[in-house]
């Protein structure tokens, strides 16, 4: 009896909100008129809420891009119109986000969230409503793959996960370090730095070096003395320590002061002031960690991107504003080459996507819906960040 | 691993190991004070340390102290505000039950970690450098001048410490009110004035922790008397709670496990070991390494 209540107040639910929808759909009979001079882009982002500052900054990016294509003829004879969602930072608020965008607004694709839960709220909407979604610096694996591995036919990361920083450092180790014994020192809280230290010791094995040593610790912990000098003892030629800044910059800081004297390698965690404040900048010296976009990388498509985001927004660009740029660039791209609003035939054409130049490189999806992008080396040099070296997989 | 190389491995740890060490039998000492002479554990001493260390970080930031100045500072600020809590948290509750007075200290640990935060935001600071390291090698072993700091500073405190409580007469009066408050009362000894007195010296002395921990590692924040202030506690009941001598064997035994534990199986059992050796002191040794069975007067 119970159930069946259950199931005719469902019903009745799904009718009221069918009604809402075709409501919408009418109301915005209209709007089908103007669809016919211009192509709707949902900018879904975090513009309110505690993580408001990413979503900003990536969605300023987008509107860059779009502004550019605006200015260039835009895209298929049509304008590009950027309508903005806010989320709030929420996920429960994200799935209404993107309704609104996709059903109201009419989206033809989405671009956002910038994080990965409310990436991951928004994609039943988007799937359901066969509109591509692309997530510009969601780093969160799974959020391209559905529950039993398979891709998410219509989500997409402009960005790069986790575990490939891991590769790019160790590939750095190899190639350019020439480093073959290398120790591990990995925060065994954390997923981030475990998965990044397993893809990292693989990848070294691969290339013919060996990882020596592999110590844990946890995040919170101040004193790493005695894991350090055990590391030492195995005669390391580099350390790699994958985590965040505020362990790291006092693990650095005892390194030395253990006489570890290697390069210490790292992960984009560590990307903060507080490093060299911590760690102290003679200590700094000889470390390189990974990230995604360097303001000092002398490829001329960055600096004009640099050079054309402070004369529009009067900012520094970062790469969350980056990345929203290039998220935005393959998507219209994917519309000129799809040469329809069709969402599938979008979603086709991104996932086909190859070699396409981009501000932080070429872009190419691989077959989960990741982009095969490089990553950048920075080395700290008296405490600050130097562009060292670029490097493609 | 050759012989040679273990040894040398071996006296690394014990150097790293007493440091860290030495900083527990400072915390500890705090509480095995408070505990001997009002049987309370008092959970908000680790962030009497933690306070100790921003009194320590706004003297050498703001007031562009040196180390010795802003270490009296620190340990008289905090000195103060243990008296305040003792006075305004723990008094009241003087004869209220043991367990309602140890829920209170938990709510002042609590109110000193999240002022904190309100005050300071919860992001490490960075503490200067008021002393630059020097690192010295010999013998293949490394030790630094911070190093030899903490283990100096923290041997003349506890000397200090020990000459108060065994050869002044306010040291005497604790040591009687430790034994038997209403004989003490009896005696003309005032009893609130002398436990004042042991939260001023206990923090005091936890301060003086979290400065040294400050410049040893470089950074402090408001939580960071959580973990320390446990493994003190740790320290306190192995060496005997309520024994100043065994509050400091127990913070150096403290110390030298987690050394060796990290040093020679893994550092994720660190912690573990830590607890583990609370549990055995409790099952074979319930009064601590050094301390006496009392028999418990009915």
């Amino acid at each position: 009896m119970k159930a069946w209540k259950k199931a005719a107040s469902a019903i009745g639910v799904a009718a009221v909100m069918t009604s809402l929808f075709t409501g919408c759909g009418a109301g915005g009979g209209s709007k089908k008129a103007a669809d016919a001079k211009e192509i709707v882009v949902g900018a879904h982002f975090e513009l309110t809420g505690n993580v408001a500052n990413y979503g900003k900054s990536t969605m300023s990016g987008v509107q860059m891009a779009i502004d550019e294509a605006n200015a260039k003829g835009g895209v298929l004879g049509k304008k590009i119109k950027m309508v903005t969602g806010d989320n709030k930072s929420e996920p429960s608020e994200a799935g209404n986000t993107a309704t609104k965008l996709i059903t109201k607004d009419k989206a033809v694709v989405l671009i956002g969230p910038a994080t990965s839960g409310c990436v991951a709220a928004s994609i039943p909407i988007a799937t359901g409503n066969k509109v591509p979604l692309m997530a510009p610096v969601a780093t969160a694996p799974n959020i391209t793959l559905q529950k039993d591995g398979k891709v998410q036919p219509f989500v997409f990361r402009a960005c790069f996960i986790d575990p490939f920083q891991g590769k790019i450092m160790a590939t750095f180790a190899s190639k350019t370090l020439k480093v073959k014994n290398i120790a591990v020192f990995f925060d065994s809280s954390s997923d981030y730095s475990k998965g990044l230290a397993e893809v990292f010791g693989k990848t070294v094995e691969g290339a013919g070096g060996k990882i020596v040593a592999k110590e844990a610790f946890l995040a919170k912990d101040v004193d790493f003395k005695a894991a350090l000098t055990k590391l030492k003892a195995s005669n390391p030629d580099a350390l790699y320590v994958p985590a965040y800044y505020e362990e790291v910059s006092k693990i650095i800081k005892q390194a030395r002061e253990v006489g570890m004297n290697c390069p210490i390698l790292g992960s984009d965690g560590w990307d903060s002031p507080k490093l060299a404040e911590i760690a102290g900048k003679a200590a700094l010296n000889n470390t390189y960690f990974c990230s995604a976009y360097s303001a000092q990388d002398k490829d001329p498509k960055i600096q004009n991107f640099i050079k054309a985001y402070k004369a529009k927004f009067n900012a520094e660009p970062d790469n969350f504003s980056i990345h929203g740029y290039d998220a935005a660039l393959v998507v219209l791209e994917a519309i000129k080459r799809a040469g329809s609003t069709d969402g599938v035939k979008i979603a086709e054409e991104i996932a086909k996507m190859k070699d396409f130049p981009v501000a932080t490189g070429k872009f190419t999806v691989d077959p989960q819906h990741n982009p095969v992008s490089g990553g950048i080396i920075i080395e700290l040099k008296d405490g600050v960040q130097t562009f060292k070296e670029k490097i493609n997989l | 691993m050759n012989m040679g190389s273990f040894t040398q491995q071996f006296l690394q740890q014990i150097i790293n190991g007493l440091s860290l060490g030495s900083i527990y039998s400072l915390i500890a000492l705090g509480y095995t004070m408070i505990y001997g002479i009002i049987k309370l554990i008092n959970f908000a001493h680790g962030d009497i340390y933690m306070l100790g260390a921003f009194i320590g970080f706004v003297a050498t930031t703001k007031f562009q102290m040196s180390f010795l100045p802003a270490l009296i500072l620190a340990m008289v600020g905090a000195g103060l505000a243990g008296i305040i809590i003792e006075r305004i948290a723990y008094r009241p509750m003087r004869n209220a039950p043991r367990i309602a007075v140890l829920i209170t200290a938990i709510g002042v640990s609590f109110f000193l970690e999240y002022t904190m935060i309100l005050i300071a935001t919860p992001q490490p600071r960075t503490f200067p450098a008021v002393f630059s390291p020097t690192v010295y090698h010999f013998a293949g072993l490394v030790v630094n001048n911070q190093q030899i700091l903490i283990l100096v500073s923290a041997l003349l405190l506890m000397a200090g410490l020990t000459y108060i409580v065994n050869h002044t007469k306010a040291g005497q009066a604790m040591r009687a009110v430790s034994f038997d408050p209403d004989a003490a009362r009896l005696m003309g000894i005032n009893i609130d004035r002398i436990i004042s007195m042991t939260f001023a010296l206990g923090s005091a002395l936890a301060a003086a922790a979290g400065v040294l921990v400050g410049i040893y590692y470089n950074s402090i924040d408001p939580l960071m008397g959580t973990m320390p202030g446990l493994k003190a506690f740790i320290a306190a009941v192995v060496g005997g709670i309520g024994i100043l001598p065994g509050a400091m064997m127990g913070g150096l035994i403290m110390g030298l496990v987690e050394a060796m534990v990290s040093g020679f199986f893994s550092s994720t059992f660190r912690d573990a070991a830590a607890f583990a050796i609370l549990i055995i002191i409790l099952l074979y040794k319930p009064s601590g390494l050094l301390g006496k069975n009392v028999k418990e007067k009915v």
